[in-house]
This record gives C-alpha cells, sequence and structure tokens, in this order.
C-alpha cells in the first residue's frame, strides 16, 4: 500500500492499455479495482452516496457532538442545541479549576517513556528475528505473539502485588514498566514487519563493505526503517496514552491520575460535569486524532505484514 | 497490503545459509561452541527484550499461576505500611480456586456471555466493515472524504470516545432519549437495563472496532488485481460471483489476521465495558476481563487469588481458540 513498495501487480496494471495512467493520481488511487466495465445506474449510485453519508455520520456523530458541546455553557450541555451560546468557558473552567494540566503531563510521561523505552528495546530483536535464523526464534517469536494475547486480568494482580512490595504503587515509574509489558512484545512484532520489507541485499552490500552485523544494522537498516519506527513509536504511545484499567488499578489520588483516570472523576465523584468532561474529550482527542490520520495507513500495513508473515 | 512476498523469500534463503553454516558434524561440544560462533550476534541483538519479558512478563505470569493456587487476598499478602514489612501469610490451597470457579454459576455465566460479546461484536465489526471497504474500493466521488470521516472512531483514544457514547446515552438527558421523545417514544434505559446495557455496549463496541476493520480489508481489496475482476465480467459473472469467487478468497489472508486478532481484542475489551456499565447493571455485562478486574480492585477484601485464577483461565482459552484456529486454517491449506 505504501509508496515505497510498488509490487509488479500495479506496475503490469497501469501499463495495461484498460487502464489508462492517471497523471497527478497517486499509486494508492490508481491500485484500485473499479469495475472499468459495468457502469453503475444512477440509483446505484444514489444508494452507494447515502450508504457512506449514513456510515459517516453515525461514525462522526458521537465525536463532534461532544465538541460541540465543549463550546457549549455547561448549564447547556446535554440540550439538544447544536450551537447554543458558543463560550470557551469549559475551556478555561477546565484548565484552571481542575488537575487537568497535571493528568496531562503525567500522561504524557509515562507514555513518553514507555515508547522511547520500549522502541529502544525492541529495535535490535525485531531485526535479528527478520533477518537471522537461529535456535530459539521459533520459540521468540510465538512468545511475541501469545504475550499480544495476555489479557490485563492475568499480569495485573502480581504486579500491582510487586509494585506494592517495591513501593512503586502511585509512582508513574510503576506505570511504565507495567506499559512495557504490552509495549515490548507489540514493538518487537512489529519491527520486524517492518524490517522484513527492507531488501536483504542492502544487509549483503553491508557485510562485502566489511561491516559487521550490528554495523550494518546500525548504519545501514535503522535508517532506513526511520518510517516504520515512528509508527511502531507513535501505536505504543496511543496505547499507553489510550490504556484504563492499569491506570485506573495503580494510580489513585487527584495528582497521580492519568487521563483515563482523569476524564473518569468528572462522571463519577462530581455527578456529571458534562462541560468540562467534553472539553477534556476535545482537548485530549484532537491532537491525538491528527497524528494517528496522518500515521494510519502505515500502522495496518506493519500490523498485517507483521502478523500475516509470523 | 505491504505484504511483500519476495523479502519473505530472501529471508528464508538468508536463513537457509545460515542454517547450513550451523549444520554441525562433530561432537556436541563443538556443535554447541559451532552454534554459539555462528549464532552470538543474533543471540545478543535478542537478548535485551528476552530480559526484559523474563523479569516483567515471565516472573509475574508465574507468580499470576502461584497465586492462584493460593488463598491470597488483601489481608495476607506481603506489604509494606510506611516502614513496617508485613510479611504474606497466604496458604497453598491447590486446585481449589479452580475447582470453584469451574463448577460455580458465576464463571461460566461470565463466560457465557463473553463469548456472546465477542462473538457478537467480532462478527457485526466484520460484516460492516467488509461491506463499507467494498464501498470505499468503488471509483466514487469524495472516496478519500468517506474514509477519512469512517476512521474518525479509530483515531479518537478509546476512552474519550466511550466517554462520548456514555454522554448519548445518559437515560434523563443523553441525546438518543431527547431525539426518542421527539418522535414520541419513551426513554430508552440504555445503560441500566440488563438486555438494553448489552446492546449498547455492543454498538459502543462495533463502532469503535469498525475502522481497524475497514482498513485492513480495504487494503486486502487493493491487493487483488483487477484482471481477475475484468475476465469475470467477461465471462458474465455475476457481481455476486465475482465477490465470492474473487473477492472473499482474495481477502482469506488478511481476514483470518483480523479476526484472529479483533477476536482477542473483542475478549480482552476492559476499557469499553468497565467505563460503560462498570459490568452493570447488576452483573449483566460483566465480561471476564472486568470481572476479574473487580474480584482484585473493587471488592472488600480484595481477592487475589481468585482474580489470578479467573485470569489463568482466561489465558488459556485464548490460547486454545488460537490453537484449534490455527489448526483450522492450517486444514484449509492457509499458510499461518
Amino acid at each position: 500500500m505504501g509508496r515505497a513498495d510498488p509490487r509488479p501487480v500495479d506496475a503490469l496494471r497501469r501499463g495495461l492499455p484498460a487502464s489508462p495512467p492517471q497523471a497527478g493520481r497517486s499509486l494508492v488511487t490508481t491500485a484500485v479495482n473499479t469495475s472499468r466495465r459495468g457502469r453503475r445506474s444512477p440509483l446505484a449510485s444514489v444508494g452507494l452516496h447515502a450508504t457512506l453519508i449514513v456510515a459517516s455520520v453515525i461514525a462522526v456523530f458521537p465525536v463532534l457532538w461532544v465538541f460541540l458541546t465543549s463550546l457549549k455553557p455547561a448549564k447547556y450541555a446535554i440540550t439538544t442545541d447544536f450551537v447554543k451560546e458558543t463560550t470557551l468557558a469549559n475551556y478555561t473552567d477546565l484548565l484552571e479549576n481542575t488537575e487537568f494540566l497535571t493528568w496531562f503531563g503525567n500522561s504524557l510521561l509515562i507514555a513518553g517513556l514507555t515508547t522511547v523505552l520500549g522502541v529502544f528495546v525492541s529495535a535490535t530483536t525485531g531485526y535479528a528475528v527478520s533477518r537471522f535464523r537461529f535456535p530459539g526464534k521459533r520459540g521468540l517469536m510465538w512468545t511475541l505473539l501469545i504475550t499480544q494475547m495476555f489479557p490485563v486480568a492475568v499480569l495485573i494482580v502480581p504486579i500491582y502485588n510487586i509494585m506494592a512490595t517495591m513501593g512503586l504503587l502511585n509512582q508513574p515509574v510503576g506505570l511504565v514498566v507495567t506499559y512495557l509489558t504490552i509495549a515490548v512484545p507489540f514493538c518487537a512484532w512489529m519491527m520486524k514487519g517492518f524490517f522484513d520489507t527492507i531488501p536483504m541485499e542492502i544487509d549483503e552490500s553491508g557485510q562485502v563493505d566489511g561491516l559487521t552485523p550490528f554495523g550494518t544494522f546500525w548504519r545501514l537498516i535503522l535508517p532506513l526503517a526511520k518510517p516504520g519506527i515512528a509508527v511502531t513509536a507513535f501505536y505504543s504511545f496511543i496505547t499507553a496514552w489510550g490504556e484504563v484499567a492499569y491506570a485506573s488499578a495503580f494510580m489513585v489520588g487527584d495528582e497521580n491520575l492519568t487521563l483515563a483516570g482523569g476524564l473518569q472523576k468528572f462522571v463519577n465523584q462530581y455527578g456529571a460535569q458534562w462541560g468540562p468532561m467534553a472539553a477534556a474529550s476535545v482537548l485530549i482527542a484532537i491532537p491525538a486524532a491528527l497524528v494517528f490520520l496522518f500515521a494510519q495507513r502505515h500502522l495496518v500495513t506493519g500490523m498485517s505484514a507483521g502478523a500475516v508473515k509470523g | 497490503m505491504a505484504v511483500d512476498t519476495s523479502s519473505q523469500s530472501v529471508a528464508k534463503a538468508a536463513g537457509d545459509v545460515a542454517r547450513g553454516r550451523s549444520r554441525g558434524t562433530g561432537k556436541p561440544e563443538t556443535k554447541l561452541k559451532r552454534s554459539l560462533s555462528t549464532h552470538w550476534y543474533a543471540w545478543a541483538m535478542v537478548a535485551p527484550v528476552t530480559v526484559v519479558i523474563a523479569v516483567i512478563i515471565g516472573y509475574p505470569l508465574f507468580r499470576g499461576i502461584y497465586l492462584s493456587l493460593t488463598d491470597a487476598n488483601e489481608r495476607n499478602v506481603a506489604r509494606s505500611i510506611g516502614v513496617n514489612e508485613i510479611p504474606a501469610t497466604y496458604e497453598f490451597v491447590g486446585l481449589d480456586n479452580y475447582t470453584e470457579a469451574l463448577t460455580g454459576d458465576q464463571f461460566l455465566g461470565t463466560l457465557g456471555w463473553t463469548l456472546v460479546w465477542t462473538v457478537a461484536c467480532v462478527s457485526v465489526t466484520f460484516v460492516l466493515g467488509l461491506g463499507l471497504a467494498n464501498m470505499l474500493n468503488r471509483r466514487i466521488a469524495g472516496r478519500s472524504f468517506y474514509r477519512m470521516l469512517l476512521i474518525l472512531p479509530w483515531a479518537v483514544p478509546g476512552f474519550v470516545s466511550v466517554f462520548a457514547w456514555r454522554f448519548l446515552y445518559n437515560q434523563d438527558n443523553g441525546l438518543l432519549n431527547k431525539i426518542l421523545a421527539g418522535g414520541g417514544i419513551d426513554a430508552v434505559p440504555w445503560l441500566n437495563d440488563p438486555t438494553w446495557a448489552k446492546f449498547s455496549v455492543i454498538a459502543v463496541n462495533v463502532w469503535l472496532g469498525v475502522p481497524f476493520m475497514m482498513v485492513a480489508l480495504l487494503g486486502g481489496l487493493q491487493s487483488i488485481p483487477g484482471e481477475l475482476y475484468e475476465a469475470a465480467e467477461m465471462d458474465g459473472a455475476s457481481a455476486w460471483q465475482r465477490f465470492r469467487n474473487i473477492t472473499l478468497p482474495g481477502l482469506r489472508s488478511v481476514s483470518t489476521t483480523v479476526i484472529l486478532l479483533s477476536t482477542i481484542w473483542t475478549f480482552n475489551m476492559f476499557p469499553v465495558i468497565f467505563l460503560l456499565t462498570r459490568g452493570g447493571p447488576g452483573e449483566a455485562t460483566q465480561i471476564l476481563v472486568t470481572q476479574a478486574y473487580k474480584f482484585a480492585f473493587e471488592i472488600s477484601p480484595r481477592d487475589f487469588a481468585q482474580s489470578s485464577t479467573w485470569g489463568v483461565l482466561i489465558l488459556v482459552l485464548l490460547m486454545l481458540f488460537a490453537a484449534v484456529y490455527r489448526r483450522v486454517l492450517r486444514k484449509q491449506g492457509e499458510v499461518w
């Protein structure tokens, strides 16, 4: 799907008279299998658009609704008016009267550390598993796969007890270590997928030039894998950013919460404070969504590449 | 999908070389030595992850399994209060927790709903995702715009979306009920009636899951060569025949993967249930994972042993599922 990976099929298809090369269109668009011969009837077109519009509305509406709510004065939060006396009061209230910024900082710190450590530790493994065949490789691959199946319920109690004895509850460090249990297998697995897409010839040329396997990895492959690493990093960041179970169990006290825990405060403790909650939701969602939309193409590619090739 | 088969064969070829080199004929010690000298690079490179997994996953896992064989709870585990270290006083009870879980109603009842929840979510998500992917794969005006809108639920952090839904579902003031009231329909207790709550949590999870399914399947569709469709069309195949005989087989490897992944994810989907209903009303929407969490963190005294037992059972169930799934695929000739 990515532009860096034009498969023979696309080249073949673009050369065929049936599909004239379309200037200005990306590879992704030309690779689509439209039935060129069967013209759609106008009725079918209308149906298609209608279905897609309905689906889009369902997809967007809850998010849009929260956004609109965040702009209404808190007392109108639960009215059905789309717009009513637009104001930023919810945002100022949120930033001034709650611990939102602290939670935001906690989340940022924890997710950031998790990402950096996770990617750092697992990069070499992804490469080794992608390139070498060695005793223990199968076992390692299976371990990486199976640990991704681990329900939160298997590890949460023992980790909680270990953290309790070590005095790491309520400490960001504790949560970072915990999140590494999710991030490390995942990062290694996904990076293998990305390294697999880098041609072997590059490794060979490195070896011809006298580089060690580490040297090849460090000086040739890692720079080429940067986009893949970025996507892996981004994905583990998002995973840690949105984690609920460990964060709810391990962090208590207003100043220690992450965003997932903080948002629960608005609905549980003080009755439902929909206004500030909506504002908080928007502040959490918008940056994440923007980066996500930018990166998502590569996400699926990486995941399924890793999973399919096993 | 950049499932690029050439690198697979390259990697295989490289592996063959490595294996050829390591094929020793000498005595065991020399074999080990030779294998060490051949493979130490690879082993050194996987060492960090192996160590991390052993320490922060392996050790807690074994402790968890051990805890499930004891009567550990909040009052008898080792803990430190201030400077005082209180040693653990729980005892080994063998398989008691497992017999209790497997013969009691609670586990089996929760398991039943968890299975309904998983099957319903995955199948509905898959069908909707496939339908939308097929539509987006046609030449249609505004396709990338639709695609962008449809992906949005995936882009928003899950817990934010779940709160957005909770807002919509609110019984007295939620938008859904206000709209129904506009049509003269009585308010629906979305999250307060067992049946409606089940429906509501499934709806939210489907809403969250469709974008991933759609994007993955769209990638799969785009890798099916267009000539196949052209040829079939010339042979007079109907749209349905083309879908059954080209699209579905062409999507095989993508769909088996996404179905496996989303089954596992849904089975373990903690945030949706936890944040939407907390398993309620009563225990109506409690799935295994949220119930295990409840044992350890929401009841008093916290029952760590029972929670670990459920955790281990969940893991065993998932691994069984993955093994069976894999075997079925292999029987059908799928290389996975």
